[in-house]
This record gives structure tokens, C-alpha cells and sequence, in this order.
């Protein structure tokens, strides 16, 4: 993914940073194509819960995640006011609904802190790790497993 | 892309035209049409590739090119009869001369064994090798040479022959450069008749100022001949637009001399054909100048391609796209547009209303147009597989022939690229497992060639694809003795005959006594047809014991739209394909019979057919044990089964553009694809065959699954 390693401390990524289920989080701007507002979702049968459904994004038949309870967090009750990050996941695009976005950070590899062990297995999926910044704790996450496995990964 | 590598690459995109022009060629021959407009036509194909591959400096190519060449043209001369044997030659030197195109593209031309075991037969074939190498794609012209006369006259005194030509024949530079020799065009003109020839060096540069790639001789031959004006022309087809050529008849009784003498200077071309205008009426002149009478002659004559060719133009197949895709945008806002209005309350203007109705209908015409461009016939296909066919009877040692019906039926081009790999594996089949060995045959009274036949056709707006063989058919105690070994079915299940050869799709069947490199891995039909449902297709088989069997194939014209009905089920919208659809049925309680707690019947005309809730199937809403109100839609799966669907109501029947849900999600089950409709919302395309499908996997049932499964 696009999303640069804790470890790497020379580098200075942008990411944008959303509020989803009450928490902060972050992803790399590189993978994100576009921020949207909400439109209601065509359900797709046979999809886990945290799969919104489909919207029409100019042609593009684009899933949408709930992020909040992708994330093992309370679902999302959409409102007008709330957001659609679309975002690149590898060769696919997601549209990932979340409360709002706050924030574009420009953060310098080594002020990125590992995961604690606190989180959950789930949340250990998503999160790379932190950056406290200005009282606040935000979480640098990876879209890797957002979507469902495509049947030709699953295989 | 500089310009060297453009003209390289539209030169490998000619040599693909004239590979499939060969192999028509070739194929109309084996059917034993030998005529010499065939031959001519393969001869030429062969012919242009080596005149490009010289140009291009592709030395293997030009070599196997030439042996070919003179091979073909000991059969245009009449010295080699085109029999069987000398036919399968041809094809597999046809075969051997795609593969070094493809090399010499590549720039891969490695081991040249292969071509040269070929180019051996060819040799043995026309008596020895080496003898007419002259012009192996060398320009060895050497215009040292100054006054001569040739007289290539057969020697011995002839009775004078009815028709004289005249013809003044000047060769410009590109005849050289494409590795033609005005010799050899001589020594054809003589086959015809009586040759005189002149060489006129008049324009030779002198040595200081000499180009020595360019043409400076020309020439006037006299020829006397039995053959008529076409025959003549016919000799300097491939020179055609490389040389300043003009044939003029002369009668006999009013021969002129022509040997060693310079022509007189000036020729009156005019006089001349008015001369043959008033003594040879039965050559079509309208005319004045010589050149056009020629083409005026050669149009009544057997050369008839050209008018047939209609002019087209290449395009790269991503413009092609982007194009079907902007239009697909367009279809989907015009609807849009057409509902907003049409929905909001204060215009309910009429001229409103039809501007409505002609903009749709224009967007439909240029949708159709666009859908057009991307049609293909399926021809290369085909014909990719009477190679397959050849490949397979020879490492079988069965004797085959192809034959292809509908060949010109237009297909949308991804449907024809995704065909091949499913089409290879029937083939390929239907060779080695279908059709029996030659002496098998002759002892069932069939001929020892076995048959196979490739037909397509248009169909109510579906493309139907047939591959039949008259080998053995399907044996059916076989199949089924194999699927219970395999533990496929129970062994006290009692199938029908079409259930058995259902059986052919299950994963994991391969009923080949033994497994072949050619066919027969365990993967099988099974996957040939689930390559055919992702193009939505559907495949079904007949077949009967001794007779042979036939695969039928239908697939959707394209894969960007497709029509269908709009139908609604608990506040979702869904689209059911309409070639699935039979009918509509009067959803009437008295219809509906009871089977379990959660499943019904429906009673259509005396047949009880599953009615299938779509709502629950999908999991949109809980399964009732009381009949739902609603629609009850007909339908009838690949294998030819039917259910019945039941919905809330049908809102629409339109076409819708096909959306893959895949490309950023993924297959979902029941699901065939996305659309967008009318309002800019998406909606689902269900696939009915697996919305069929599920239901049993769940269900269970007294059905045997598998056999039914789709």
C-alpha cells in the first residue's frame, strides 16, 4: 500500500485525518482520490454489514464501507452532513463512509508511535500505528483488508 | 513511435490480413475449388508477406515465404495438382508461416527447425531445392548489362497463336524494392504464348551519376498467346502499381515487327485502340486510354476483389472504448434527464415531451452505432480453431474436417476474445473424445473422415455458437458409471438422458479413458461453461448414441448493455435479464401449492414449476410461510429448467448499461452485475441461473443438485 512504514523516520507523509465512530484516524493522502458527501447506497445482497452498499460515483459502480464498523465500532447512521472518502485499495476503489474529515497532517515518519497492545485483533488489522499530536490520538490505518477478499485473492 | 517502427507494425497487421486470406484461401482449395482466382488469391497472400518481410530484412520469413511461393505457383502453372496430401502441406506450411510472422514480430526467430522440416517437404515437393533462388529476397539487379535481346520463344516453330499484346512494360524502383524480378514475370508471360522482348536502356544513367537502386531499363515485349487480355494482366497482378504497364492488343493479321528493333518512338496509343476497337469488338473498350480498357477488361473478368472491398480505417481499440463508455455515460444521463423532467410537476409540456422521446431515441441510435464498431465476425476465430482441429487429428491420427458455417456473424470483440479459450477446449474434445478412430468409423458404416462443424448465428438478439461432431456421442452408461465411481451422484440414482450429459459440466469430470495431453486434465466442460456464464452465456448439449454430439453456445451480442426488466422487491429495485424471461405470469392463490414450510409452486398451464421469492432468496427480507402478493415472472434457466420468480411488482422493461460489480468489489452470488438506472441509482442485475441454483444448494430437495445445477 501507499501508506508509508512507522519505521521509516527520514520520510514526511500527508495524511488525511476523519472522525468515525467518535475516534480519530488517518490515511495516507496518496490513496485518497476524492471526499464527497453522502448519497444513499444501493444494498448488495449477500454483503457483510459493513458493506453500505453500491453508489453511483459518475459511471463507477463504487462500494461503500461504514469505517466505523469496519473498525469494530458502532454503525453509522448516515446523515447529509456526514462524508465519503474515496480511496484507492489496491487495484480496486472504496468509498468509505465516516463522520467528517477534520484535518490534512504532514508527519514526519518518527513521530508515528507502534500500535499499543491494548487494541483489539481487529483494530490490529487496520491500525499501523499513532501520532499523538495536540492532546489528540489519531490512528494511521491501511486499507488493505477493507473490502471483502476479491474471489481471486480469496482463492 | 518513430516512423520505421509504425510501417514495421502495420506491416505485421497486413501480414495477419493476409494469413487469414491464405487460410480462407487454402480451406476453399481442400473443399476443391481450385479455380485460379483461389489460387491466385493464395498465391498473392504468400506473395505480399514475402515482399514485406524483404523490405524489413526478415530473412526466415522471406526464405520459408519464397519456397511456399513456389510451391503454390507450381500449382497455379498447373505442374503440381492440389491433392489431399499436397493440401495438408499448404495448411501446415500456412500454420508454420503464422508462427514465423509471430517470431519475426517478436524478433524471436530462434530455432528454425520446425520451418526448415517444411520447407524440406516443399522442396521434394517441386524436385529439388535451390534452383530458383534468385530472388530469396536479395536485390542482386545489376543494370551493367547494355543492348540485348531476349527471345524467350520456346524454340521450336509454333502454329501462330489467335491473340497478339503488346506490352510496354517499365518497372520503377518500389518493384525492385519489394523483391520482384521483371525475369520472372517474362518467364510467366511465356507459359502463355510466344515472347518477343526488347530491352530499351535509352534512360541509363551513366556510371558517375548512377543510383544503383534505382530502375532505369524498361521494356517492349510482344506476345503471342491463345490467352485473352485477362490472362495477360493477370501476369503482372503483383507488380500492379509498381510499374508504368501498358497492354495494348494487336490482331494477328496485323502484326507488327517487333524484335530487336527500338519501338517506333511516340506510340500511338490511340490509333492503336482504335484500331482495336474497330477489329475487336469483343473486348470491352470504353475508354480512351489503354489502361483504363485493361481495367475495363480485367473488371469483366474473373478480378472482381477489389470492388468488393469497402475502405476502412484502423483505430486503437482504447479510443473504441472510451468512446462505448462516454455513451454509456450519455444513455444513463438521458434517462436521468427524462425522469427529472417528466417528474416534475410544472412541465408537462408536449413539446418537452417529445424532444424527450427523440433524444432518447437518438442516444439509442448512436449507443446501437457505437456497439457496432466493436462487432466483430467471428471468422479469425474460427479459424483459429480449424488449426486446432488439424493439431489435434494429427496427434490423434484421426481424420478431420472442419466445417464452418456463419463465419461472417458479428460478435462484440470481447466476446469473441473470451470464446476462444472455451471453443479451443470443445474443439479439442469433440476431436479427441467425439469423433472415433478411421477404422472405428469404417466399421459403423461412416465415412473415415470425421466431421466437425462450427456454425454461428444470430438469434433473437443472441449469438448461437454450435460445435457438432458425428463421432460417437456421449456414452451415457460411461458417464454415469464415472460420476457414481466418483462419487458424484448415488449409485441408485435414476437419471435422465439429459441429466447424464449435464454431468459433463461438474468439476473434476473427465470421462477419457485415459488421459491425453490433448484433452481430458480434469478440467473439463466445467470449466468451459463456467468461462461461458461469465460472458453470460448459457451452454446445453444434445446428443445421441452412434450419431455424435452437438454444443450449443448462446451468448449475449455484447457485453456493455443488455435488456432487461425493472422490478421491485421490498423498496430494492432489480433488473432480470429479459432473454431469461419467458413469460409473466397471473399470480393467482389458487395457482400456488404448498411443498414445505418456506416453498411454493406455482401452476402455470398444468406445470408445476418452484416459485422462487427473490426478496428471501437474497436475503432482504425473511422467508414468509404465507404467499406473498406480488408478480410471479417465468423463467427458464441454461439447462433449459424453469422457475418462477417472484417479485413486488414490475416497474419498466428497458435497456440497461451493464456495470461490473466486480471491478471494485466483487462476484456476488445471485448477482450478475450492476446497472444504473433512470433516477442515477444503482441497481442490481440478478443472475438467474444461480439465483436457481442457490435455492437447490439450500434447499436440498429431491432433485439430484448437481445434475441441475447451472
Amino acid at each position: 500500500m501507499t501508506e508509508k512504514s512507522p519505521g521509516d523516520p527520514s520520510r514526511q507523509a500527508e495524511f488525511v485525518a476523519f472522525r468515525a465512530g467518535r475516534l480519530e484516524f488517518c490515511i495516507n493522502i496518496m490513496s485518497v482520490r476524492e471526499i464527497r458527501g453522502w448519497a444513499p447506497a444501493t444494498a448488495i445482497p449477500r454483503s457483510p454489514t459493513y458493506i453500505r452498499g453500491v453508489i453511483n460515483l459518475r459511471g463507477i459502480v463504487l462500494p461503500i464501507v461504514d469505517l466505523s464498523m469496519r473498525l469494530g465500532l458502532p454503525a453509522t447512521e448516515p446523515t447529509a452532513r456526514h462524508v465519503i472518502i474515496v480511496a484507492q485499495v489496491g487495484d480496486r476503489a472504496a468509498g468509505l463512509l465516516v463522520d467528517s474529515v477534520s484535518d490534512i497532517l504532514s508527519v514526519e515518519g518518527s513521530s508515528i508511535q507502534p500500535t499499543p497492545d491494548v487494541a483489539s485483533t481487529l483494530a490490529r488489522m487496520f491500525v499501523r500505528g499513532v501520532i499523538a499530536m495536540d492532546g489528540r490520538m489519531i490512528s494511521v490505518i491501511t486499507l488493505d483488508h477493507v473490502l471483502p477478499a476479491s474471489e481471486l485473492e480469496a482463492a | 513511435m518513430d516512423a520505421m517502427a509504425e510501417i514495421r507494425l502495420t506491416f505485421f497487421q497486413e501480414c495477419e490480413e493476409q494469413l487469414v486470406a491464405l487460410e480462407n484461401g487454402l480451406l476453399s482449395m481442400q473443399e476443391g475449388q481450385t479455380d485460379s482466382e483461389t489460387v491466385n488469391a493464395v498465391f498473392r497472400a504468400v506473395h505480399s508477406i514475402k515482399g514485406g518481410a524483404g523490405a524489413f530484412k526478415l530473412g526466415a520469413l522471406v526464405s520459408f515465404a519464397h519456397v511456399f511461393e513456389t510451391s503454390l505457383d507450381r500449382v497455379r502453372s498447373g505442374q503440381l495438382a492440389p491433392d489431399a496430401d499436397v493440401m495438408k502441406l499448404f495448411l501446415r506450411a500456412a500454420d508454420a508461416l503464422a508462427d514465423l510472422v509471430a517470431e519475426s514480430r517478436e524478433g524471436t526467430v530462434g530455432d528454425a527447425t520446425p520451418y526448415a522440416a517444411v520447407e524440406d517437404e516443399f522442396n521434394a515437393l517441386i524436385g529439388g531445392a535451390g534452383d530458383e533462388n534468385e530472388d530469396s529476397g536479395e536485390i542482386d539487379f545489376q543494370p551493367i548489362s547494355t543492348g540485348f535481346s531476349m527471345d524467350l520463344g520456346n524454340g521450336a516453330p509454333v502454329e501462330p497463336l489467335p491473340n497478339v499484346f503488346r506490352i510496354r512494360f517499365r518497372p520503377l524502383r518500389e518493384l525492385y524494392s519489394k523483391a520482384n524480378d521483371p525475369l520472372a514475370l517474362f518467364r510467366e508471360l511465356n507459359r502463355l504464348g510466344k515472347v518477343a522482348c526488347h530491352c530499351d536502356f535509352s534512360n541509363l544513367a551513366f556510371l558517375d551519376t548512377i543510383e544503383p537502386e534505382d530502375s532505369y531499363l524498361s521494356w517492349d515485349l510482344r506476345v503471342e498467346t491463345a490467352s485473352d487480355l485477362a490472362t495477360v494482366r493477370e501476369v503482372f497482378d503483383f507488380v500492379e502499381g509498381d510499374c508504368d504497364l501498358v497492354i495494348t492488343p494487336e490482331s494477328a493479321s496485323t502484326s507488327l515487327a517487333l524484335a530487336s528493333d527500338a519501338p517506333p518512338p511516340g506510340l500511338d496509343i490511340t490509333a492503336i485502340l482504335q484500331k482495336v476497337r474497330d477489329e475487336a469488338p469483343g473486348i470491352a473498350v470504353s475508354a480512351a486510354a489503354p489502361r483504363q480498357a485493361a481495367s475495363a477488361a480485367e473488371a469483366s473478368g474473373v478480378k472482381q476483389e477489389k470492388t468488393a472491398v469497402q475502405p476502412t480505417i484502423r483505430v486503437d481499440l482504447d479510443r473504441v472504448d472510451r468512446l462505448i463508455n462516454l455513451v454509456g455515460e450519455l444513455v444513463i444521463n438521458q434517462a436521468m434527464l427524462t425522469q427529472r423532467v417528466l417528474h416534475s410537476s410544472h412541465v408537462r409540456d408536449r413539446e418537452v415531451t417529445s424532444s424527450l422521446e427523440e433524444l432518447e431515441r437518438l442516444t439509442r441510435e448512436i449507443q446501437e452505432s457505437v456497439m457496432a464498431i466493436r462487432a466483430q465476425p467471428v471468422r479469425p476465430l474460427f479459424q483459429r480453431m480449424a488449426r486446432i482441429v488439424r493439431e489435434v487429428a494429427e496427434a490423434t491420427g484421426k481424420d478431420v474436417r472442419l466445417r464452418t458455417d456463419g463465419e461472417a456473424t458479428e460478435v462484440d470483440k470481447t466476446v469473441v476474445e473470451l470464446l476462444a479459450d472455451p471453443l479451443t477446449h470443445m474443439i479439442r474434445n469433440a476431436v479427441d473424445h467425439g469423433l472415433e478412430l478411421p477404422e472405428q468409423r469404417v466399421a459403423k458404416g461412416k465415412p473415415p473422415e470425421g466431421t466437425v462443424r462450427l456454425a454461428a448465428a444470430h438469434r433473437s438478439g443472441r449469438v448461437i455458437i454450435e460445435v457438432s461432431d458425428d463421432g460417437a456421442g456421449i456414452n451415457r452408461p460411461r458417464v454415469l458409471q464415472k460420476a457414481i465411481a466418483n462419487g458424484l451422484v448415488p449409485p441408485d440414482a435414476q437419471l435422465s438422458d439429459s441429466e447424464i450429459d449435464n454431468l459433463l459440466f461438474l468439476p473434476g469430470f473427465s470421462t477419457a479413458q485415459s488421459v491425453s495431453s490433448i484433452s481430458g486434465r480434469g478440467v473439463g466442460m466445467d470449466v468451459v461453461k463456467r468461462s461461458i456464464q461469465a460472458l453470460g452465456g448459457r451452454i446445453s448439449i444434445a446428443s445421441s448414441q452412434g450419431v455424435g454430439s452437438t454444443f450449443t453456445l448462446s451468448l449475449p451480442l455484447t457485453l456493455a448493455v443488455l435488456d432487461g426488466i425493472v422490478v421491485s422487491v421490498d423498496q430494492h429495485t432489480y433488473v432480470i435479464p429479459l432473454t431469461a424471461i419467458v413469460e409473466t405470469v397471473k399470480h393467482e392463490p389458487s395457482r400456488i401449492h404448498h411443498v414445505g414450510e418456506y416453498s411454493f409452486v406455482l401452476r402455470v398451464r398444468d406445470v408445476l414449476v418452484p416459485l422462487i421469492d427473490v426478496g428471501a432468496e437474497l436475503g432482504v427480507r425473511p422467508p414468509s410461510s404465507e404467499v406473498r402478493s406480488g408478480v410471479a415472472i417465468l423463467i427458464e434457466t441454461a439447462n433449459g429448467s424453469r422457475s418462477a420468480l417472484l417479485v413486488d411488482n414490475i416497474q419498466d422493461q428497458r435497456q440497461v448499461v451493464i456495470k461490473s460489480l466486480e471491478t471494485n468489489y466483487k462476484r456476488v452470488d445471485g448477482i450478475a452485475a450492476a446497472t444504473i438506472l433512470g433516477d442515477g441509482r444503482v441497481a442490481m442485475i440478478l443472475d438467474v441461473d444461480a439465483l436457481v441454483c442457490m435455492r437447490h444448494h439450500e434447499r436440498g430437495g429431491t432433485e439430484i443438485p448437481f445434475a441441475k445445477a447451472s
